[in-house]
């Protein structure tokens, strides 16, 4: 007997069915099959978007004096671009554009190995605090009048110490332990954002306070060839060890006790890989402020392109998320004659995007 | 291949729950741990697959004990196959199995060639290669258990702990799920179950451990332990045991087995046979 409700029933579980997985439309499966292809066409797009980068702006350098001035540092090669062009490109133009690059592939990167360790879908990289530790220990540092390089090295050893805190906190919680980080992480998070609020209650309003709320709104603007030495190096360690340990993190997603009698040491590796994504998110949250979103909607992109493995989630969300945040960072100097904080834009644009990928797709957790 | 486990105590707090289990599994055995809820069944099976770790006593695999050794090096031993669930993120069927493989390999690689291999040997024993591209989230309860033995066999550990494995499958699926443990078994794999079914357990199993109280009630070859008292006590109600075949029995309540006149005639099988026509002629 089909009665009216059942037929309803039906339809909207064969409905749910389709949103999950065997449904799946034929060019994700094609992709999932083509891997290997598939990241060598995002790593195409994403150098010529770089190359394409460098041309746009207010004063223009085409690609051939882009590898005219690169390579006058190697070889001798007769000028033909005006020395303004030059130190424009080596000094502001380029190291913005590698850090695009750089904070777009970290966060993404930061933000699927959280998701994998805390077994959640939603997790950010800010999950565990890093975010509002930094703005806390910037806004410390701006109150102090420490200047540009201490504002940097605050933020990154702020976050880096309130994560330190969260994990600690959470360890000495009984229960799950994945769940303990997790409220230990909205305790210390709100603990340094009420930290941030009293630092803007009694900072200077006329220079102070703006300074701290641009910061906050995180910006690439300014980027500094030294702040990219400053942030390469943490970020290159950690994402070097999610690389390796890629592949692990698929165990921890199975859970804890599962995750054991396969024969990983649970605790050790999530430490391991919990700090490895603090330290690139500190350094992130360093050098260009708060950059929300990118670290939950880029995996989440990444796992309808290339599916949940992680041995190819990571490689595929270090792409995609460097080649977004290159975007969104094109736009944010070229759209307007005045700049627009990148972090709005990310907002403005993630938040949109990710509620068109939950209503059609459905909430898989 | 042995496992001993001896004269295990753990409690949790100051709850008591294993209070000295002890027994042993050679080469090939299906053991099935029979228990009331709540009795340490999976307390038992952590202190084996090491999650927890026993207040006093000992598991010894092939003579070293599990103190010794390293999450790796037990999972080269003793795979766990948990009831089937809804995982947060999905992952194929094969790349489940190929997690099984992930002790063999070193810390910071992927799998290779020889571990893809020994998943797909897995999937080809449980008899699922079909299912190898399929979504693990999207196949049906009996698929995802066999899944998760292809995994463990993945694994190659060549001892099995299974907790409650027939515990939301269908009829088909059970007796399926049952046929193939005892395939492994006939191949050299231990395996040990914990179940809420007596019948079931003694139709398959080549022994029985009955826990009681955080002990062992008994523990032996299912026809010789297997009784009306024990089931009774185990489970705390007067349960009429029926002998079917050596290893084939029935367990009914015993008021509503007394009630119905057509099946009175099935003598219960009682540990004193004696005392059991008496009653039955009163």
């Amino acid at each position: 007997m089909d009665s009216p409700l059942m037929i309803i029933i039906e339809a909207s579980e064969s409905k749910s069915r389709r949103a999950f997985g065997d449904g799946k439309s034929d060019s994700a499966q094609i992709m999932k099959k083509y891997y290997k292809l598939t990241i060598l066409i995002m790593a195409i797009l994403l150098v010529g978007l770089i190359l394409g980068s460098v041309a746009l702006g207010r004063f223009p350098i085409s690609v051939k004096e882009l590898f005219g001035i690169l390579g006058s540092k190697f070889f001798r090669i007769r000028p033909f671009w005006t020395p303004s062009q030059e130190s424009l490109l080596l000094y502001s133009r380029l190291p913005r554009i590698l850090m695009a690059v750089l904070v777009g592939c970290s966060l993404s990167t930061a933000g699927a190995s959280y998701q994998g360790v805390f077994q959640n879908p939603m997790a950010a990289p800010d999950l565990l605090g890093a975010s509002s530790g930094a703005a806390f220990g910037a806004a410390l540092a701006i109150l102090l009048n420490l200047g540009n390089t201490f504002t940097m090295i605050f933020a990154f050893i702020f976050g880096i110490i309130t994560v330190l805190i969260v994990v600690l906190i959470g360890n000495s919680i009984r229960g799950k332990r994945a769940l303990s980080f997790i409220l230990a992480g909205i305790m210390v998070s709100s603990l340094a954002s009420s930290g941030v609020s009293f630092i803007k209650l009694v900072a200077d309003p006329t220079d102070q306070l703006p300074a701290i709320t641009y910061w906050l709104m995180g910006s690439l603007n300014g980027i500094m060839p030294r702040d990219l030495l400053f942030a390469v190096i943490p970020m290159a360690i950690g994402l070097i060890a999610l690389l390796l340990l890629r592949w692990r993190i698929n165990i921890l997603t199975l859970g804890d006790e599962e995750a054991r009698t396969i024969g990983v040491n649970t605790k050790a590796l999530r430490i391991i890989v919990i700090a490895a994504a603090t330290l690139v998110t500190s350094a992130c949250v360093a050098v260009s402020g708060i950059i929300g979103w990118v670290g939950l909607v880029i995996p989440h992109i990444a796992r309808k392109v290339v599916g949940d493995d992680y041995k190819k989630l990571l490689p595929a969300s270090m792409l995609m998320g460097s080649f977004f945040l290159l975007v969104v960072d094109d736009l944010s100097r070229c759209l307007f004659t005045n700049e627009i904080p990148i972090g709005i834009l990310t907002s403005l644009v993630g938040a949109p995007f990710f509620i068109y990928l939950i209503v059609k797709d459905g909430n898989r957790s | 291949m042995s496992l001993k486990i001896d004269n295990i105590y753990f409690s949790y707090k100051n709850h008591p729950v294993l209070k000295g289990v002890s027994f042993e599994a050679g080469k090939g055995e299906l053991i099935s741990v029979l228990g009331p809820n709540g009795v340490g069944k999976s307390t038992l099976f952590k202190c084996i697959l090491g999650l927890l770790k026993p207040e006093q006593g000992d598991v010894i695999i092939n003579g070293t004990s599990l103190k010794e050794m390293t999450p790796a090096m037990l999972a080269r031993e003793i795979a766990y196959i948990p009831q089937f669930h809804n995982p947060v993120f999905s992952y194929t069927v094969f790349d489940m199995v190929l997690m099984g493989t992930t002790a063999q390999m070193s810390k910071l690689s992927v799998p290779k060639e020889e571990q893809m291999k020994y998943a797909e040997e897995a999937l080809k024993i449980l008899d699922i290669y079909h299912l190898k591209d399929r979504n693990y989230a999207n196949i049906s309860g009996g698929e995802r258990q066999m899944t998760l033995i292809a995994r463990a066999i993945a694994q190659q550990a060549k001892i099995l702990i299974m907790d409650e494995p027939s515990a939301s499958l269908d009829f088909g699926n059970k007796i399926r799920l049952m046929k193939t443990v005892r395939t492994l078994t006939n191949n050299g794999y231990t395996v040990i179950q914990s179940t809420h079914d007596p019948e079931q357990a003694c139709f398959y199993s080549s022994k029985i451990l009955a826990m009681y109280d955080g002990q062992n009630l008994a523990f032996g070859r299912p026809p010789d332990i297997i009784d009306s008292r024990l089931i009774s006590k185990l489970y705390g109600m007067d349960i009429d045991v029926i002998n079917l075949d050596r290893q084939v029995i029935s367990c009914v309540p015993k008021d509503l087995h007394r009630m119905n006149k057509e099946l009175s005639w099935l003598t219960p099988k009682f540990p004193e046979t004696e005392e059991t026509i008496q009653n039955l002629s009163e």
